[in-house]
């Protein structure tokens, strides 16, 4: 038996000490810019929805009709009283935008998750069966891919009646095709792999090979289908709301400030554009953050 | 006269996560017009590098310095992008990939993706191309040229695509060919025929050529000078004969010594007392595939076993021999559970493998797979892959389980700070080692092995195959070894089955079929079956 390893590798190896998990964590992810800003991003906006009673100056609901359509204070004419200024209803825009991030928030997680349990199911399903569920799944696809996504969430609204978690529902059901296609192209893949005929002969039911072979490497990228999900389901709901089907006022929601500030978009263009920024750091954010957990999550640590 | 390669003290730099990494140091290289240079080494040892630096391919990440990359008297790093793409890569050096199965784009037909290159730079018209590219895959010696030209990828067989690749680059007639592993990927009977047509096709057009393998015996057999690489650093060049019989360096011989030797007499000395328990039997098994065209389209049977009877004896390794898609990792899925037989019986320590539950089935055989790479879940770590196999049998005390996990990896060799380690953080061989474990974890009597080394370098692969011994003796294991390679037979076995298209053609004790093969195919296999002796 000769013992010496004569491999390169094990050279390298013998040379180097390999550090723990947890310190291959803390380094990656301190070591990942758009990690840092992303995560950074989130946690301000989830602090905002949390502490929202707290941080807004006024009351979202109050009007204040003498005081309608302010301009924010560093524009002519704007006050200290309301830093962004009134909407036409003269109520606070700043405290409105702290409670909408609650709707947008609440609603984006919401619908991503209802996605991600229709999409990822469906999608391993499809994956890892093959044969007549494959097929099954795959004409559920085409059939909901048919659909007017926009037109069907409305008509669905409509008739059950608006409210966030009807809201939640419908956009959640109607977002999963993108999970399935991605998990169920995936899990193909995988359970062509050596290491899932290891665990069948290892004698592992479908079960358990589903859980503990093939979900957690389906992990990075079902979490940045979820982020870009998360992004989506924020934007529907605005789109919803501005067409006057989502979030019905006075709840204060980013997407129906933009509906209703775009009456006045040529004189008050601050209507639309703070909620419109307030939109833009959410889903950014929410990428951001989405791809940087997929680079240090992964074990071959992309990117770096 | 000048030589037509000349390359003075490469170095080549890549950007790793734990600073740069010297992939190829100070190396220093030359080769004559019509001369043939075998590079050696294992992976990672910078010989494949130094052939993308010469072709301006390496990764975005690398970067490098020569006092002199010259190539017939031309600096090749003076050269602009354009020019060099233009002049050089293609007209004067082509190049040839290990993976033929992916080297050809699938979308383009053979003589489309031949001709491509000599009409886009206006060398020729695209009926003299035709023409030249008809001739070309008529000397690479595939059947009917003409009418292969029409026909894509997917219709060719590995080695047919091998030498597709080659009548390619042989397209702008080059001066200089690289063939970076051309024969890793195919079977044995096919590399040999691949290799002496690069040999014959560097006599006659006198090019140089460039042969990089981790397998010495594939280039001594070829080459008129070998440098043996190690860690980025040439540690000895010199012609064949040298290097082979009277090699310098400590690793050189290191090297030679784990080929795997066809020398002396075949398989293992015969047990003291004879070996009569069946413990796994097959009988007249076969296995049939049906496809069908989409979801209507007509049927289609594909024979994969076709009446296949053999027995494992207690204590024995059988050999199963046979080229890919001769049928026997079907069989060995068919073992394992993986897989039903379509008719046929088989019976486990003389049970009906159907009646035998899953659990059962895992305590008595277990796999170790070709790829190392594949056959560990990348998403966890050493110490769950190796438990997982008794976490599945209902054992959930974490103290045995990581104990027994632990005592494992002191059998194969593995160093115990690697218990939190992911897969990808292990070599091709230490990954191996863990298959090992995690197959051995439960105590299994049988093992199958399918091509347990073929994926490995050989210096790793003399590891594995003496590790594989050992744990055989010290647990009384039976195994089943798949294999295309006669000189891991050669070694190991005690009885040898070879297979061909789903049948078994010849079987015996291995020095009886080693020796004297009667079936014309066995003898095909071990002709050519690479090899060289040493005195």
């Amino acid at each position: 038996m000769t013992d010496s390893d004569i491999t390169l590798a094990a050279v390298e190896l013998d040379q180097t000490t390999l550090l723990t998990p947890g310190q291959i964590f803390r380094q990656r992810m301190f070591g990942h810019k758009g990690f840092l800003i992303g995560a950074t991003l989130i946690l301000i906006i989830a602090i905002v929805a949390l502490l929202a009673p707290v941080l807004a100056p006024h009351s979202p609901f109050e009007q204040s009709l003498a005081d309608r359509m302010l301009p924010p204070v560093w524009s002519e004419g704007g006050t200290w009283d309301y830093l962004l200024g009134t909407d036409q209803n003269g109520r606070d825009y700043l405290s409105r935008l702290i409670y909408g991030t609650r709707v947008s928030i609440t609603i984006g997680l919401g619908a991503a998750t209802v996605g991600l349990l229709i999409g990822v199911t469906l999608g391993v399903i499809a994956g890892y069966f093959g044969g007549w569920a494959d097929h099954s799944i795959s004409f559920l696809l085409t059939a909901q891919l048919a659909l007017p996504g926009l037109l069907l969430a409305m008509a669905l609204v409509f008739i059950i009646g608006p409210s966030i978690w009807v809201v939640i529902g419908i956009v959640g059901v109607l977002h999963w095709t993108y999970y399935l296609v991605v998990t169920r192209a995936a899990t193909q893949r995988i359970r062509s792999l050596d290491f899932v005929a290891a665990a069948a002969a290892a004698g592992a039911s479908p079960r358990q090979i589903i859980w503990h072979e093939i979900l957690p490497n389906l992990m990075s990228s079902i979490i940045v289908i979820f982020t870009f999900e998360l992004g989506i389901a924020i934007l529907a709901e605005s789109s919803l709301s501005f067409l006057g089907v989502g979030i019905q006022p006075p709840t204060p929601s980013w997407g129906l400030m933009i509906a209703e500030g775009k009456q006045a978009m040529f004189y008050r263009p601050w209507l639309v554009i703070l909620p419109g920024i307030c939109l833009f750091l959410l889903v950014i954010g929410a990428n951001l953050m989405g791809d940087g957990l997929r680079d240090i999550t992964s074990p071959e640590g992309r990117n770096e | 006269m000048t030589a037509l390669l000349d390359i003075n003290h490469l170095n080549i730099t890549l950007r790793s996560p734990n600073g740069p990494l010297r992939v190829v140091r100070d190396l220093t290289l030359e080769l004559n017009r019509g001369e043939a240079l075998g590079i050696v080494g294992e992976s990672g040892s910078g010989k494949s590098m130094t052939a993308l630096a010469l072709m301006r391919l390496l990764p975005r990440s690398a970067e490098y310095q020569a006092t002199s990359m010259a190539y017939d008297g031309v600096q090749l790093p003076d050269l602009e992008d354009a020019q060099f793409y233009r002049s050089i890569a293609g007209p004067r050096i082509g190049m040839i990939f290990q993976e033929p199965m992916t080297s050809l784009n699938p979308v383009y037909t053979i003589g489309r993706q031949m001709t491509e290159a000599s009409v886009a730079r206006g060398l020729m018209s695209a009926a003299a191309a035709h023409k030249k590219a008809v001739t070309l895959l008529d000397r690479v010696g595939i059947p009917d040229p003409e009418d292969r030209m029409s026909q894509y990828p997917h219709q060719m067989s590995g080695g047919q695509r091998q030498r597709v690749m080659i009548a390619m680059t042989l397209m702008l007639d080059p001066d200089l060919l690289i063939a970076d592993e051309p024969t890793t990927a195919l079977d044995v009977t096919v590399q040999a025929q691949i290799l002496d047509l690069l040999d014959d096709l560097r006599r006659e057009r006198q090019m140089g050529l460039i042969l990089i393998s981790h397998d010495l015996a594939v280039v001594a057999q070829r080459t008129d000078r070998v440098a043996v690489m190690f860690a980025g650093e040439l540690v000895e060049q010199g012609t064949a004969q040298q290097v082979l019989y009277a090699p310098q360096h400590d690793y050189t011989r290191k090297l030679l010594a784990a080929v795997p030797r066809l020398d002396g007499t075949p398989g293992r000395p015969a047990p003291a007392t004879p070996r009569v328990e069946d413990v796994i039997v097959a009988r007249d098994v076969s296995r049939i595939y049906t496809a069908r065209k989409g979801l209507f389209g007509p049927k289609r049977d594909i024979k994969a076993l076709d009446g296949v009877s053999l027995s494992v004896k207690r204590g024995e390794t059988l050999a199963l021999i046979g080229e890919s898609g001769s049928g026997k990792s079907t069989l060995a899925r068919i073992l394992l559970g993986l897989d039903h037989a379509t008719s046929g019986e088989i019976d486990l320590i003389g049970r009906p493998i159907d009646q035998i539950p899953p659990t059962e089935r895992a305590a008595f055989v277990q796999p170790v797979f070709q790829d190392p790479y594949t056959s560990l879940n990348p998403r966890r770590r050493l110490s769950e892959i190796i438990s997982r196999p008794l976490m599945l049998r209902g054992e959930r005390d974490s103290a045995t389980n990581l104990a027994a996990v632990k005592e494992m990896m002191e059998r194969v060799r593995l160093p115990i700070r690697l218990l939190h380690a992911y897969p990808s953080q292990l070599s091709g061989g230490q990954r191996q080692r863990v298959a090992i474990a995690r197959a051995l974890v439960t105590r299994p009597k049988a093992l199958i092995c399918d091509e347990p080394t073929s994926a490995l370098d050989v210096s790793v692969q003399a590891q594995i195959l003496d590790l594989l011994d050992e744990l055989r003796d010290q647990m009384n294991l039976t195994t089943l070894l798949i294999t295309h390679d006669m000189a891991v037979v050669h070694q190991t076995a005690d009885r040898v089955a070879v297979m061909r298209n789903g049948r078994i053609v010849e079987e015996g004790t291995a020095s009886a079929v080693l020796s004297h093969p009667t079936n014309d195919y066995t003898a095909r296999l071990l002709e050519a079956a690479p090899r060289f002796e040493t005195v």
